[in-house]
């Protein structure tokens, strides 16, 4: 199957990718060629199976994964923000949303 | 050093050598090979000489109550450490320094090893050679034009380098069984939920699983048996019983049944490996197993589910870089989502960007039950595979690798042909089970080759044992 310029763009547009004109063309040969490799799980006649949900504890359940819903203390503001490109009493700092 | 655990408590106990000793000379030996084989990110030299010098006194009496006191070891630059850079080989990290420490890691630490690095990987553990690496690419101390494997690369080669007897890696689809095949070195895979994910910077949720690489199979019993367990701050971490691992090592495994797919040993296998493989297939035999064949018919489909459910949740997972809240930000934006788009196009690099685009797209409106819910389907077909071989079988033989190591650039430009390398290893992350991957030879260029021995869910001490017996064959 191929993937259009345009398919690509929508995709990066998706993911929040700003992508140069010589990756959009690369990619969309490269993403080509896996999704084609991929179509090959159309020869498989799914169905009657059903879609693999998490065992976590795989074939021995006995994971128990619920807890007591108790707050408990946590990083706190400070340790939190340390870590930010740019905060400001105690917030994130980031260019406008609105606009431009 | 090339010692391992026991023999390096031997020096402790006998009095022959104390930590501070140990370490200096692993780290000096460390630097000295940086520069050539690029195994480090970050070298904690200060921290850890600090660390075993307060351990020097009482080391005697600590190696009888901690399993790995005084052992320097290395993890994999995916794992938080509190305080120290932690970069997933990405530039979008920044100079994140996490105020946490990865349960795995932590565990390491109570039992009393001393980190000593973090090694280099694939970017975001996403690739096959430790290429990917926005530090540069690590290479295969057996030959420095060829690569160590990957993602894992830097733990599998600074082990194979004999710096220090343990590192701990991650393997979301062979990443630690690849590059320990390449290097020559002990590769275990642990069950998915057996080792805590808490700290492991997220690939693929539903894949990615903590475990050693070591020099020997009892190292790696040593390991997993620290870093095992149920973990409150990881749901999907089982709270299975946890075995004694290096007590299963018997050696003994007359009446072991030993599964041979033939559907591993077909189209695409390098017949030194195939050569290799199936000398070590004989050498289990020759110890007392039965050997039965087992089929595992859709192989051939696996590296196609691998790659569209892992890249999937890579998408989702990658999502969270944005700029805000931790690493790296793009200047000079002028609205919010301008900075989104712009500091993860120059964050990430290439091999990443085709991943999260993949994903996007096989997730997206349209295509989800063609791609994704397909690829789950199949994915229990997998399942079934292995469930029906287990019946017959406790322990499964495969190559680790269709090949010896490959040159640096040799598949640098061809991500197919890449991902195709992955096809004896990714099963058993979709499926969820154990497996190693255990040295069974070189080839004629005298390059390592691994033989892969894959268990049942939670199986880790039979599969270990079988593991063992072979090393000592």
């Amino acid at each position: 199957m191929p993937i259009t310029q345009a398919e690509v763009e929508k995709i990066a547009g998706l993911a929040n990718l700003e992508l140069t004109a010589d990756e959009k063309d690369l990619f969309s040969n490269q993403l080509a060629a896996i999704v084609e490799y991929v179509d090959q799980l159309n020869e498989l006649d799914t169905s009657a199976v059903k879609p693999w949900r998490h065992q976590s504890a795989g074939e021995v359940e006995t994971s128990y994964v619920a807890r007591d819903d108790k707050v408990e203390p946590s990083l706190g503001q400070q340790k939190a923000l340390e870590q930010a490109p740019d905060h400001d009493e105690g917030h994130f700092l980031v260019p406008r949303v609105i606009g431009g | 050093m090339n010692s391992s655990i026991a023999e390096l408590h031997k020096l402790y106990a006998a009095g022959d050598a104390k930590p501070s000793g140990v370490c200096r000379e692993a780290l000096d030996r460390i630097e000295k090979d940086n520069e050539r084989l690029n195994a480090y990110i970050t070298i904690n030299r200060e921290s850890a000489l600090k660390m075993a010098a307060g351990m020097d006194a009482d080391i005697q009496a600590a190696i009888k109550q901690r399993p790995l006191a005084g052992v320097p070891v290395a993890i994999k630059d995916n794992m938080c450490l509190a305080g120290v850079r932690t970069t997933c080989a990405s530039r979008v990290l920044g100079d994140y320094a996490p105020p946490y420490t990865a349960t795995a890691v932590k565990k390491l630490e109570e039992a009393g090893a001393i980190i000593i690095g973090k090694t280099n990987l694939d970017e975001f553990a996403m690739g096959s050679s430790t290429e990917n690496s926005a530090f540069g690419p690590a290479r295969n101390p057996v030959n420095a034009e060829l690569t160590p494997g990957g993602s894992s690369g830097g733990s599998a080669v600074t082990v194979a380098a004999g710096h220090i007897p343990v590192a701990l890696g991650s393997d979301t689809g062979g990443s630690i069984r690849q590059p320990a095949s390449f290097c020559g070195v002990v590769g275990l895979k642990p069950t998915y939920g057996r080792v805590s994910r808490y700290g492991l910077v997220a690939f693929a949720s539903s894949l990615d699983q903590i475990g050693p690489l070591t020099t020997n199979v009892a190292d790696a019993a040593r390991a997993l048996q620290v870093i095992s367990g149920r973990d409150r701050h990881d749901s999907t971490s089982s709270n299975a019983p946890v075995p004694d691992y290096l007590g299963a090592l018997s050696g003994d495994i007359k009446g072991l049944r030993v599964g041979v797919p033939p559907e591993c040993f077909g189209e695409g296998l390098d017949p030194e490996v195939k050569e290799k493989v199936e000398a070590g297939i004989r050498k289990l035999a020759d110890r007392g197993a039965e050997i039965v064949e087992v089929h595992l018919p859709h192989t051939k489909y696996a590296i196609a589910v691998y790659y569209v459910i892992a890249t999937a949740e890579a998408s989702s997972n990658l999502a969270r870089y944005d700029g805000v809240r931790y690493g790296f930000r793009a200047e000079e934006s002028r609205t919010l989502s301008e900075m989104y788009r712009k500091t993860r196009d120059e964050g990430f690099g290439a091999e990443v960007k085709r991943r999260i685009m993949l994903g996007t797209f096989v997730l997206s409106s349209g295509y989800y039950d063609a791609y994704y819910e397909k690829a789950q389907r199949v994915r229990s077909m997998l399942a079934g595979d292995f469930a029906e071989a287990f019946k017959r079988c406790d322990v499964i033989v495969t190559p680790t690798a269709p090949t010896p190591a490959f040159k640096i650039g040799e598949k640098s430009n061809d991500p197919l042909a890449m991902y195709l390398g992955d096809i004896y290893t990714v099963t058993i992350n979709l499926t969820g089970v154990p497996a190693i991957s255990v040295p069974c030879g070189s080839s004629k260029a005298g390059l390592p080759i691994g033989l892969q021995l894959i268990g049942n869910h939670f199986d880790e001490a039979r599969l270990l044992n079988a593991a063992y017996a072979f090393e000592q064959s």
